[in-house]
């Protein structure tokens, strides 16, 4: 399936969303502006612009009533297992060779041919089609922890990357090994502020992390798991019309999970 | 006679190159950097030899593993909250920093771009003289140079640097290993 060798993780950082959990409240999206150090936008309804790196969709079995339902479904960057972007850059300015599997993204190298955001299934890259600007007193809320991102470059979703390694540093100061981190060193900004603990997030691949067992649940789906990009974002969802528009299926075809 | 006309048709060459030579390794450099003078001085010596002080009672790590790097005008003035020895240096911190309640705007000789991400206690096991100017013995500062261009110093560490030791260490060289 992959046209290149891919790279084995001993960690997979990843996360599980429960959309029966997911209020749509949007807590999420604005924690991760805020914590990625995002310019308030010229016009924020215009999404052809905006840059959300969280973004929640708004899903609906489209029956009308009284057995209409809806389900609200937050997607950051999915990190794929296979990532379709990475191939496609030009000057290799995103990667998935760290240990933890995240999708990086290096705007100073980047220049702005968009090419991953074409070959991204899950629309998950944003470009800078403006110039950050904060309005007076408002660059006080930046913080030092994320770099800002100049016009004219693609930036996505990191899985709060910094905070990855503010993990790494705590670990080294208390004497244990950066490498097996526990689930409450690191965890995402959207995680964290969630209201209703909808989202999950730690190591795949450490069968002690809530994350990897809810990943085996009968109820967790991928988005658009058959095209092979192997995300380490997890879906979970009760509702079987929910997990059936996380992909393309055929009318005959049974819908995975429970 | 044809020897004479060859010696003269290489002349503007000889002295081209020669002027390139002066150009490259002595204007463009002085061109392109500019001296800069730190505040005022500071000994590291006195306040280790003679006062007694150990590295780590101002260069620390926080609780959370990172670095405290410089010590605040605030760390500092519970020595210094007036002047104790009537030296010129440190009645210029008194006066100006300390009493103004101001940062001293040290110049940083291995001050790094905003995207890149250094952690000392990764590197806890190297001497601090391996990437800084040794200060500590030092009797006068180091000469700061600064990119005109770039507004960086010119001691500061490139990127072909750290990845060759990451390389020759065994480290990995990712990209998110450095960058943020």
């Amino acid at each position: 399936m992959a046209i290149y060798k891919l790279k084995e993780f001993k960690i997979k950082w990843g996360m599980v969303i429960d959309l029966d959990k997911c209020t749509g409240c949007g807590a999420c999206m604005i924690s991760c502006q805020a914590e990625n150090n995002m310019a308030p936008m010229p016009d924020a309804t215009d999404k052809l612009y905006s840059m959300t790196w969280m973004l929640v969709y708004r899903l609906s079995n489209g029956k009308p009533f009284p057995d209409h339902d809806i389900a609200y479904l937050p997607r950051p960057c999915v990190q794929c297992g296979n990532p379709n972007c990475v191939p496609v850059c030009p000057v290799i300015a995103t990667t998935k060779d760290e240990e933890g599997g995240i999708v990086s993204q290096i705007s100073p190298r980047c220049i702005g041919c968009r090419y991953c955001m074409a070959a991204c299934p899950y629309r998950a890259r944003y470009f800078n089609w403006h110039d950050p600007v904060w309005p007076q007193g408002m660059e006080k809320t930046l913080t030092p922890f994320t770099s800002t991102r100049p016009r004219g470059v693609v930036e996505k979703c990191h899985y709060c990357h910094h905070r990855f390694k503010a993990a790494k540093e705590k670990a080294r100061y208390d004497g244990r090994d950066p490498n097996k981190l526990d689930e409450d060193d690191y965890t995402t900004a959207c995680a964290q502020n969630c209201p209703t603990g909808a989202i999950t997030f730690g190591d795949l691949m450490n069968p002690e992390h809530k994350v990897a067992k809810l990943a085996k649940s009968p109820y967790a789906f991928r988005l658009l798991e058959r095209l092979g990009t192997d995300p380490q974002l997890y879906y979970m969802s009760k509702r079987e019309w929910v997990r059936r528009q996380g992909d393309n299926y055929l009318e005959h075809e049974p819908t995975k999970g429970v | 006679m044809a020897k004479k006309k060859k010696s003269y048709l290489l002349l503007p060459f000889v002295v081209g190159f020669i002027g390139a030579l002066v150009f490259g390794w002595g204007l463009f450099p002085k061109m392109l950097f500019s001296e800069k003078q730190q505040p005022f001085w500071f000994s590291h010596i006195s306040h280790v030899e003679v006062v007694g002080m150990d590295c780590y009672d101002c260069h620390y790590y926080y609780e959370d593993g990172s670095f405290s790097g410089i010590p605040t005008t605030e760390e500092c003035s519970a020595c210094h909250m007036d002047v104790m020895f009537d030296d010129p240096d440190e009645i210029i911190f008194v006066e100006q920093y300390v009493w103004e309640e101001k940062e001293v705007p040290w110049l940083i000789y291995q001050k790094q771009p905003d995207n890149v991400y250094f952690s000392h206690i990764a590197h806890e096991m190297y001497d601090c003289q391996t990437c800084h100017p040794a200060v500590e013995t030092a009797e006068a500062w180091p000469k700061y140079y600064e990119n005109r261009l770039t507004k960086y110093s010119r001691d500061t560490m490139k990127m072909w640097e750290c990845e060759r030791c990451h390389a020759e260490t065994g480290t990995s060289n990712a990209c998110y290993v450095c960058h943020k």
